[in-house]
């Protein structure tokens, strides 16, 4: 920190510093006149401390962007610093590792405290559940367990009339 | 409904003429959602968001409380439908500007708003007259709730809702309210407020959102974190941080009043002057005579009666609904012709200022 400091943005001597505090962690962030005026910081009405955050943090320099593609959508690391959004809610899993620091600056906490989504969780166990028990049931018709293929059977209809008994709304 | 009765229906905005709720003009909540494997709207391919479209849409309007609402693709709207919907905040500016598989779901009564391929799958809005933190948010967890059973939401048990953008994640939820604030821009101390208010965790933006600015002396209070705190937390710290801001004007107030009512009623008196009488008036210009008029409904200057044609103003001034109300397209000179015209119209018979401060004698 002897070093003058240099705006979080572009290699310029940074001159406007912000400091913020959220649940007695300290945020800082550094910036040339050029960049804060830029980025708004000097019209009180529309700068947000947190999109400089989310942005800054991912400088390539400081190499917490890494590397890696989600599987699930073919998004990178380098996608995310372009757009400052994610590409699927898959991304959550494989970018966790540029994700953590991130969400400690960004939030009050990192892990979620509120609403559960619970009618939808649960439609989804069971038809997990029913996914598992018809390939169960396909596997002991094969090997000839009748007697285990009945009973999957019958927790089958119970899964669906569960299923089916769940008014629409 | 046609977007074209939707037009023709006010909106809650217009109709805020509570006196408890004088400050407090507007509250809203809003929810990101997400389906469980999908591309977010913004990194998915075309073909998959019109898909999308058409699973939220069906979802979205089946709903009881969209019933007889309105059920449209962005596309489907002209330029100027789109502006007046995000004038009366029912869309947004991204949303407006979208390139394809967009849509809106709007219920009758305005209240209920689902924007659709926006920044995530579903935005679900809930806006209220005045102050209504809690009864917003009651609604629309019951809206969420409904919703959840016929779609597969994108959930982690220790990140909650999974947003496109992580600003969002956890619950998902903006809160905000929309204050008039006019005292504490007069004498200065907006630039305090908004400092002590980003120390508490919450934004302050302008009338139209992020980068919008404040004319009218309208901001929005929201709050800036949504993870590693339950709604209703957020909810009750948000509440008490807008009871604080609405202590702050009064405060504001009552002291301008004390030291400096001449000048205070000056600024009041021009204003009425000015709408009764000029011939050329910017949006910009007109929200903060129209600020200042509504002060002074505030303050007693005008019958409070009249404050809620002030707040049916504050929205018809804005160009989307000038031009509706003028069947046309217009530049933006001739635009500030038209509004001049019909703000003199509407002022004609506005009762004159009566300037008696009950502090002085």
């Amino acid at each position: 920190m002897a070093n003058p400091l240099k705006c979080d943005f572009c290699p310029k001597p940074a001159t406007v510093h912000l400091t913020k505090i959220v649940n007695n962690k300290v945020h800082k962030v550094d910036l040339c006149e050029e960049c804060a005026q830029a980025k708004g910081v000097t019209d009180p009405s529309g700068f947000s401390l947190t999109d400089l955050l989310l942005t800054s943090s991912l400088d390539p320099e400081s190499g917490t962007a890494g590397t890696g593609t989600c599987e699930q959508c073919g998004f990178t690391p380098a996608d995310f610093k372009k757009h400052g959004r994610f590409g699927c809610p898959a991304c959550y899993d494989a970018f966790k590792g540029l994700l953590e620091p991130m969400l400690d600056n960004m939030h009050k906490g990192v892990t979620h405290v509120g609403k559960v989504p619970r009618i939808a969780l649960e439609r989804k166990s069971l038809y997990d559940r029913l996914t598992k028990l018809e390939l169960d049931l396909t596997d002991a018709v094969k090997s000839e367990r009748y007697e285990e293929a009945a009973r999957y059977r019958d927790e089958i209809n119970q899964v669906k009339q569960a299923v089916g008994e769940k008014p629409a709304r | 409904m046609t977007i074209a009765s939707l037009i023709d229906t006010p909106c809650e905005l217009t109709d805020s003429a509570s006196s408890k709720t004088a400050i407090v003009l507007m509250t809203r909540v809003r929810l990101a959602r997400n389906l469980a494997g999908k591309s977010f709207p913004g990194w998915a391919a075309k073909a998959e968001r019109a898909k999308l479209l058409e699973t939220c849409r069906e979802a979205v309007a089946a709903a009881p409380q969209m019933k007889r609402g309105l059920n449209v693709t962005v596309e489907e709207l002209t330029e100027l439908e789109r502006q007046i919907l995000v004038e009366r905040h029912l869309i947004s500016r991204e949303l407006s500007g979208s390139k394809g598989g967009g849509g809106v779901v709007i219920s009758k009564d305005q209240t209920f708003s689902v924007m659709i391929n926006e920044e995530d799958h579903l935005r679900i809005q809930v806006l209220r007259a005045g102050f209504q933190l809690k009864k917003a948010w009651n609604a629309i967890n019951d809206f969420d709730s409904g919703l959840e059973a016929e779609l597969d939401y994108a959930f982690s048990p220790t990140l909650g809702y999974l947003t496109a953008c992580p600003t969002n994640l956890g619950t998902g939820m903006r809160a905000s309210a929309m204050m008039h604030l006019p005292a504490l821009v007069i004498a200065g101390q907006m630039e305090k407020v908004v400092r002590a208010v980003n120390q508490l965790g919450m934004v302050v933006r302008g009338l139209f959102g992020e980068g919008s600015d404040a004319s009218g002396s309208i901001f929005q209070i929201s709050n800036q974190t949504t993870l590693g705190e339950a709604e209703e937390e957020i909810i009750k710290r948000l509440g008490s941080v807008l009871n604080s801001i609405v202590e702050h004007e009064l405060n504001a107030r009552a002291k301008l009043m004390e030291t400096d009512s001449r000048k205070l009623f000056d600024k009041i008196g021009r204003a009425y002057g000015i709408l009764q009488n000029s011939h050329l008036l910017s949006s910009g210009e007109a929200m903060n005579l129209l600020s200042l008029l509504r002060l002074g409904a505030d303050l007693g200057v005008f019958p409070e009666v009249n404050r809620s044609l002030i707040d049916r103003l504050f929205i018809e001034a804005q160009p989307g609904h000038l031009q509706h109300a003028q069947k046309g397209e217009f530049e933006p000179t001739e635009r500030d012709l038209l509004r001049a015209r019909c703000l003199r119209a509407e002022f004609a018979n506005f009762p004159r200022p009566a300037f008696v401060n009950p502090g002085q004698n």
